[in-house]
């Protein structure tokens, strides 16, 4: 018996056993070993047949579209599945978008999707402007390309009336041979330039609505080859444009999307250091031996550290873990001139002779971050399946054999994908750096309370506006530890929740004498009756334990109290991970009043205040309506 | 009809149709095998075409009606591959 078919029969034996995890390890390594229209809908069987047994995360997605997808549908959804994302995906009426789209009642809005992908293809919406442009005079072509501009701004407008779900919107890809050939850019009247206009205004409508992306479908076409893309005979007799060997990337693009908007988000990058950051073995080669630098094979681990350079910037964390001795690897980090990273740039550095899943684990806990926000990257596929088997969580990135594809490698992984980019996100390196001297200096007081009174904290609660909705968004998004009801909100739900008149959206800024936390906590309240009900309230993980939970919810109560309301009540959901909010409400002064099967309502009399902490100077904005 | 090429087929076959693999031999066709409809036939020509990385014509498609039909293209299309590339 083949490799192939052993595999297939290990994971239906491992399914008929009950072996839930096992058989999920073997489903995912068919599926690095056969990324293929054959294999999918092999591996999307078995998967589902494990959902009652594994937490993958629930995603609905919807595709409308011009043409045939359904071959491209298993392939996405055997890729999701090994990123734990269980997607249940609709396929909207051949053409029919529109209709979709602007009737209220449509399949798709009943289908509630959480994401919504509109794929259309330039040959599809704007035929004259694809075949028939010779026959266009350039008033025509001009008015053209316009109707299929006000035509999208219409759907999208539309769309984001009647859906709370994110929508990813396909640009239009250039012709393969410009109708006037090279004649088309030497000319006004252009072919190319006309749906170059046409993407540009796709631009604009996407970053003027909430929740909507683009995806640069163009981009993807010519990144693959334009030419091997497509194939006329399929989209002849099946109206499937792309071919055979291409439908994969399609669907990773889509990925790309899915995986943030699910809420999988790797924060941490945790890397390798011999042979992954260089080439060769400091311990063995020496700083003169190891390879590294602008030349080859050097400059192949040099493309990787440019990676991993932007990746901070983009405020994903770096770590090490590294079997080698410390002094060492220190020592060629810190003086070695090929070397772009420097240890300043890593927020936590293990380099030792300990199992790897234990330093993980150990980096886990110093950043204060769960394993399923680490990413592992490692030239070796040994350490790779000891943490993938050991540590289900971690996000495992599986390097090719050959180093000069380690970068572009890096750069396709999903699980750093964001949608939205937060000035926090840019800081976040040095953020760490000046929480670690929070943690050194608080080791030289007796009393959290005179170490509260060092830090001079300084919070000021932030109203929601359009500069803060993203940050906000994302940190119901992403927070999971102090968070009381952990409601996931996207940006367009939160501009929602900000528009009625009930509702309330407050962040808390805070800074100490080390640095600035930036917007570091969210609370989203609604008023009805007497009684201020909390719907979300959520710390990010760098300001816990300093007591700045208190002056959000003094703060909370005060504003209350002031608009004559008489209680305030909010919900506690236990979840895997939210130990630390799990007291927050006894704790000040609220009362149990109810619980069901998710968890318990507290309630608190505003006839008293919640004091603020004294040694927190909080600022309130004068005014709060927005 | 090569056995090697059959079982690769087989395979395929499986995958796509939802079917064990003893179930399927060269006499499997539409008429026996409930799932394999058009749009599983659309999937094992998009499955064949990526795997040998050769294009498949409408016509080749019509006439893929059994296990054994499937096999016989693919043997004759990887020879006239192999022919070229000589």
């Amino acid at each position: 018996m083949s490799a192939a078919l052993e595999l297939r029969s290990e994971i239906d034996n491992l399914i008929s056993k009950g072996e839930a995890q096992r058989a999920y390890l073997r489903i995912c390594e068919l599926w690095r070993n056969e990324k293929a229209p054959g294999s999918a809908a092999f591996v999307v069987s078995r998967a589902e047949r494990l959902r009652d047994r594994l937490p993958f995360v629930p995603y609905r997605l919807a595709i409308l579209r011009s043409f045939t997808v359904e071959p491209i549908v298993p392939i996405l959804r055997a890729s999701a599945f090994c990123y734990g994302i269980d997607l249940t995906v609709l396929v909207g009426d051949f053409n029919a978008y529109a209709q979709e789209i602007l009737e209220k009642e449509s399949s798709v809005y009943r289908f509630a999707p959480d994401a919504v992908i509109l794929a259309v293809r330039t040959a599809d919406i704007a035929g004259d402007l694809w075949q028939d442009f010779a026959d266009l005079g350039s008033d025509d072509a001009g008015k053209s390309a316009r109707r299929v501009i006000s035509n999208f701004e219409q759907w999208i407008r539309a769309f984001r009336s009647r859906s709370q779900a994110a929508l990813i919107v396909h640009n239009f890809e250039q012709p393969e041979r410009p109708t006037f050939g090279l004649l088309d850019l030497q000319r006004e009247a252009s072919q190319s330039a006309l749906v170059e206009q046409i993407n540009r205004e796709m631009r604009r409508i996407s970053l003027e609505n909430h929740g909507v992306y683009l995806l640069d479908y163009d981009a993807l076409v010519s990144r693959h080859g334009r030419l091997r893309w497509g194939d006329t005979r399929k989209w002849l007799t099946a109206r499937l444009p792309i071919a055979a060997d291409q439908l994969l990337h399609l669907a990773v693009e889509w990925l790309r999307f899915i995986v943030p908007l699910s809420g999988k988000l790797a924060k941490v990058l945790v890397v390798d250091l011999d042979n992954t950051l260089w080439g060769g073995v400091i311990g063995e080669d020496g700083m003169d031996g190891v390879k590294l630098g602008p030349e080859y094979p050097g400059a192949a681990y040099l493309a990787l550290q440019r990676v991993l350079l932007d990746l901070s910037r983009r405020g994903i964390l770096l770590a090490i873990c590294s079997k080698n001795n410390s002094d060492e690897a220190m020592e060629m980090m810190e003086k070695h001139a090929g070397m772009l990273l420097r240890p300043q740039n890593f927020a936590a550095i293990r380099i030792n002779w300990q199992d790897k899943v234990q330093n993980l684990r150990e980096i886990a806990a110093e950043l204060n971050i769960g394993l399923d926000a680490i990413a592992f990257l490692d030239d070796n596929p040994v350490e790779r399946e000891h943490v993938r088997v050991a540590l289900p969580e971690v996000f495992i990135i599986d390097l090719p054999k050959d180093p000069i594809e380690y970068a572009a490698a890096l750069r396709d992984f999903p699980g750093f994908e964001r949608l939205t980019f937060s000035v926090e996100d840019r800081q976040k390196t040095e953020m760490y750096a000046a929480q670690r001297q929070r943690i050194e200096a608080a080791q030289n007081f007796q009393s959290k309370e005179e170490f509260f009174h060092y830090l001079q904290q300084e919070a000021e609660i932030v109203p929601l506006t359009p500069a803060t909705l993203g940050r906000i968004s994302q940190l119901t998004q992403k927070t999971n530890q102090f968070n009381l009801t952990t409601r996931r909100y996207s940006e367009q739900q939160i501009a929602e929740i900000g528009a009625s008149s009930a509702a309330r959206v407050f962040s808390i800024r805070v800074r100490d004498r080390f640095g600035d936390h930036g917007l570091a906590g969210v609370a989203i309240t609604r008023d009805q009756g007497d009684v201020r009900e909390i719907d979300t309230f959520l710390l990010s993980c760098r300001v816990i334990g300093r007591t700045v939970e208190t002056a959000l919810l003094s703060f909370l109560a005060q504003d209350a109290a002031s608009r004559g309301l008489k209680r305030m009540q909010g919900w506690f959901f236990p979840t895997k991970k939210n130990a630390p909010a799990r007291e927050f409400y006894r704790e000040h002064g609220f009362a149990t009043q109810d619980t069901n099967g998710r968890g318990s309502l507290w309630v608190f009399d505003l006839a008293a205040p919640i004091p603020c902490p004294e040694w927190i100077h909080l600022r309130k904005p004068t005014e709060i309506e927005i | 009809m090569t056995a090697a090429i059959f079982e690769q087929v087989r395979g395929m076959a499986s995958d796509l149709f939802g079917v064990p693999l003893d179930q399927i031999s060269p006499a499997s066709s539409p008429a026996n095998i409930e799932t394999w409809d058009s749009t599983a036939h659309l999937n094992l020509v998009l499955a064949l075409e990526e795997r040998y990385g050769f294009q498949i014509s409408p016509e080749e498609m019509e006439k893929m009606q059994s296990i054994a039909d499937v096999t016989t293209l693919v043997e004759s299309k990887l020879r006239s591959t192999a022919g070229q590339q000589r």
